[in-house]
C-alpha cells in the first residue's frame, strides 16, 4: 500500500473527529468565527475538501498539480476567490488548508510516510489559495481601473456642435490618453465646433496636465473644433501664472460662462420668457 | 538634514501618493487654499522629475514649527545622472525630456525657499519650503 493510500485510509478513518477538530481550529483562529461564513457553509466545504482529498489519494496522486486533483483545485480556486470578495484576508483564506496541517499532523504517530505525503500536498494547497486569493484581488483591481477609465471620461453634447468634457481626478495617467481620443472622435462624430472642457473636478493643475490640455486642444483645432477651458477656480489660476504656463486659449472660471459664450459663437442665445398675464399687467 | 517621514518614487502611482500626502500635510497645518495648491503643484513637479529625470527616488516631508511660522519641507532625492548645468535647468522653456521645461522653474516661483544641488553621476537633491 503506497503512502498516499494509507493517508486516504487514515483520513477516512478519522473523519468525525478530523472535521470536528478542524471547524474549531478555524472558528478560533482563522475567519470563520468572523460570521461572514456560516458554520454550516464551512461545514460543507471542509466535508467537500476532505473527500476530493482522499479521492485524489486513493488514485495516487503526489503532487498538487496531478490530474486527480484537478476537482479539487478548482474548488480551493473558488473557495479563494469568494473569500477574497467577502473580505477575508489572505491569513483568514489559507487558514481554511493551513488549520488542517494541525489536525493531521497527529497521524505522525500512525504512519511517518503517508503523514509526509500529507503534510506536502497540503503545504502546495495552502500555497494554490493564497495564488488563488491573489488572483480573485487582482480581477477586481484591474476591472476597477477599467470603470474608472470609462466613467471619468464621457463626453456630453451641450447643444449643436457644442461638446463640454468634464474632465474628473488625476490626469497624469493613461486615462489622459482614452479622454484626448474620446474627445476627438466626438468631435467628429457630432460635427461639433465648440470644446468646453471643464476642469472643475481635476485637483492639481500641474506643467504635465497642461501639456495634456495643450496638446488636446491642438488636436481640436486641427479639427476644425474650438476648445474653451472652464472650471479654472482661484487657487489654480494663481498657481498657474507661478508655474508660468499659458494656455493659449479663452478660459472662464465656469461652465456657464463658458456655455454662454459658446452659444454666442455659434449664433444662438439665451432669452427669458416673460408669461403672458406679467407682460400685460 | 534627518527628521520628518520619508516617502518611495518609484512609479507614476507614487506621484499621485505624494501628491496626496502633501495635501493632507498642508491642510493639516492650516494653510490657505492657495498655498496648499501651490506647495501641491511644485511637489507634483519635483516628484515626476525625480521619477523621469533621476529614475526614482525619495522625498522627505518636514513639518516645521518656527516660534509663530508654520511651514512644510520637501526634500527631493534621487542617485540619477544629476544635471550638467542648473542655471540652464531653471529657465524657463528648457528641458532635456519632452516636457514644457516650467517644472523646475515653476517649482521655485511656487515655494518660499529653494534649493537644488546637484552632482553629475551621483544625483540631485532639491529641497523647497513653503511657510504659512
Amino acid at each position: 500500500m503506497s503512502d498516499t493510500e494509507v493517508a486516504a485510509r487514515l483520513l477516512a478513518e478519522g473523519e468525525v473527529e478530523i472535521i470536528a477538530e478542524w471547524l474549531r481550529l478555524q472558528e478560533t483562529e482563522g475567519g470563520g468565527g468572523s460570521g461572514r461564513i456560516s458554520s454550516a457553509e464551512l461545514r460543507v466545504q471542509c466535508d467537500r475538501f476532505l473527500a476530493l482529498l482522499r479521492r485524489g489519494l486513493n488514485q495516487g496522486a503526489e503532487t498538487a498539480q496531478d490530474a486527480a486533483f484537478a476537482e479539487l483545485r478548482d474548488m480551493l480556486r473558488d473557495l479563494s476567490r469568494s473569500r477574497a470578495i467577502q473580505g477575508f484576508t489572505p491569513t483568514e483564506t489559507a487558514s481554511f488548508i493551513f488549520s488542517l496541517k494541525e489536525v493531521t499532523f497527529r497521524l505522525l504517530q500512525k504512519d511517518v510516510g503517508a503523514a509526509w505525503a500529507l503534510n506536502r500536498l497540503l503545504d502546495a494547497f495552502g500555497l494554490y489559495t493564497f495564488e488563488s486569493y491573489q488572483r480573485a484581488r487582482e480581477e477586481v483591481i484591474a476591472r476597477q481601473q477599467r470603470e474608472i477609465t470609462e466613467l471619468s471620461t464621457p463626453v456630453v453634447k451641450l447643444w449643436d456642435s457644442v461638446l463640454a468634457l468634464p474632465l474628473i481626478g488625476t490626469l497624469d495617467s493613461e486615462r489622459t490618453q482614452v479622454v484626448m481620443e474620446n474627445l476627438l472622435q466626438n468631435i467628429v462624430d457630432l460635427n461639433a465646433e465648440i470644446a468646453i472642457i471643464d476642469i472643475t473636478g481635476v485637483p492639481t493643475v500641474d506643467t504635465l496636465v497642461a501639456q495634456h490640455l495643450l496638446k488636446t486642444i491642438a488636436a481640436a483645432r486641427l479639427m476644425g473644433a474650438d476648445c474653451i477651458i472652464s472650471g479654472i477656480r482661484p487657487q489654480i489660476a494663481q498657481t498657474m501664472v507661478h508655474l508660468g504656463v499659458d494656455l493659449n486659449v479663452v478660459t472662464k472660471a465656469s461652465l456657464a460662462d463658458a456655455f454662454a459664450l459658446a452659444l454666442r459663437r455659434v449664433g444662438q442665445s439665451v432669452t427669458r420668457v416673460v408669461p403672458a398675464a406679467r407682460a400685460g399687467a | 538634514m534627518s527628521g520628518g517621514d520619508l516617502r518611495e518614487i518609484r512609479s507614476s502611482d507614487d506621484v499621485v501618493r505624494v501628491r496626496q500626502e502633501v495635501r493632507a500635510r498642508a491642510q493639516a497645518l492650516g494653510f490657505s487654499l492657495v498655498d496648499q495648491t501651490k506647495i501641491v503643484t511644485a511637489a507634483s513637479e519635483l516628484a515626476r522629475n525625480t521619477l523621469d529625470y533621476g529614475g526614482g527616488g525619495t522625498v522627505r516631508l518636514i513639518e516645521l514649527r518656527n516660534g509663530a511660522r508654520t511651514g512644510l519641507r520637501l526634500e527631493f532625492e534621487d542617485q540619477g545622472p544629476g544635471i550638467p548645468d542648473t542655471e540652464q535647468a531653471l529657465r524657463d522653456g528648457f528641458t532635456s525630456g519632452r516636457g514644457l521645461g516650467l517644472g523646475l522653474g515653476g517649482a521655485r516661483r511656487l515655494s518660499n525657499e529653494f534649493e537644488l544641488v546637484s552632482q553629475l553621476g551621483q544625483g540631485t537633491r532639491v529641497s523647497i519650503t513653503r511657510w504659512k
